[in-house]
């Protein structure tokens, strides 16, 4: 079948604008994070209440606001990884840390598929070389998956 | 103080209670007041609408969920506010400026307030967005919406509200 090459062009161009607007949108699907990456609540409150064992650095990349409410005690706020300037300062805070350091990131603002912080933040850090960087699995939200659950909470800033 | 913490124990009591519109008034806890700063720098107080039906939204700009149900609220809002529909917009973002735009882009068409953690506590602990309660012209809370929910439901929910005087 011939097509002209008009026509094709028009085809192509519109193939690889959808092509962009699709992997825009995946890129920040917290779905597409393999398994291997992942670890649970009752996982990481285990390993936290554990006497033995290194303890990770703990990373909250969603909003302050909600990080006021509520976070896992000894985490950090670092701002949503969704905007460019919460990568930033995620790289700056982790830029001297050895690469091996055990680091969890979370969020929970949203439910799983919805979030659009810990993929971009769980990327940068591999992006930078950190082979042990795990992201905490909220299901549907922080309050639901963690605060509800029992798990150890600190308000404020 | 201590009104805001037994009111938020409540609400995480019941953190997936829907005790629905035809439940007793007993079971409809009256909301609390706040006074958060609009947009416009001016304060909006809750109280102040008291006799409306009031849709109270926590949403964020980053909350996709969020974002889908604005365009739907603001088309209730135009169709029910002559019958005393009041959406009021509570934003978790950190800063004013995301939500100014988002205000402007989606064309929303009732207040919206900066929220903070005091807020979300009072109304049991906003740990996840969106969260919506919808509240009677008594100022009584009858529903609580916990995530994405059907636009049907809020207006089906709405409308009964409305025909109370």
């Amino acid at each position: 079948m011939n097509i002209p090459v008009k026509h094709r062009n028009v085809v192509l161009t519109a193939a690889i604008v959808l092509l962009i607007l699709v992997s825009g949108v995946f890129a920040f699907q917290a779905s597409l994070i393999p398994a291997s990456r992942l670890i649970n609540p009752e996982e990481l409150v285990k390993i936290l209440q554990s006497p033995k064992g290194e303890k990770p650095l703990m990373i909250q990349v969603g909003s302050h606001v909600l990080y006021e409410e509520a976070h896992i005690p000894g985490s950090e706020y670092i701002g949503p990884a969704s905007r460019e300037i919460g990568v930033q300062q995620l790289r700056v805070r982790v830029q001297p840390l050895p690469r091996k350091k055990f680091i969890v990131i979370y969020c929970g603002c949203c439910p799983w598929n919805h979030c659009p912080n810990v993929k971009p933040a769980a990327d940068a850090l591999q992006a930078m070389g950190f082979t042990n960087v795990k992201v905490l699995y909220i299901a549907d939200n922080f309050g639901a998956d963690w605060v509800s659950r029992g798990y150890p909470v600190a308000k404020g800033e | 103080m201590a009104i805001a913490i037994v009111a938020g124990l409540y609400f995480v009591a019941r953190h997936h209670a829907r005790p629905g519109i035809g439940a007793t008034i007993a079971e409809h806890p009256l909301a609390p007041d706040f006074s958060l700063p609009q947009l416009s720098g001016q304060q909006l107080h809750l109280s102040d609408y008291r006799g409306s039906v009031v849709l109270l939204d926590f949403w964020a700009t980053w909350c996709d969920p969020c974002r889908e149900e604005i365009p739907h609220f603001v088309e209730l809002q135009s169709k029910y506010r002559d019958q005393g529909l009041q959406i009021v917009g509570v934003s978790m973002d950190d800063s004013p400026e995301p939500v100014r735009d988002f205000h402007q882009q989606f064309k929303m068409n009732y207040p919206i307030v900066m929220g903070n953690a005091q807020t979300g506590e009072l109304y049991g602990g906003v740990l996840g967005l969106p969260i919506a309660f919808l509240i009677g012209r008594d100022g009584r809370i009858y529903s609580k919406y916990i995530g994405a929910t059907d636009i049907a439901v809020f207006e089906r929910e709405i409308t009964i509200l409305l025909r109370t005087k």
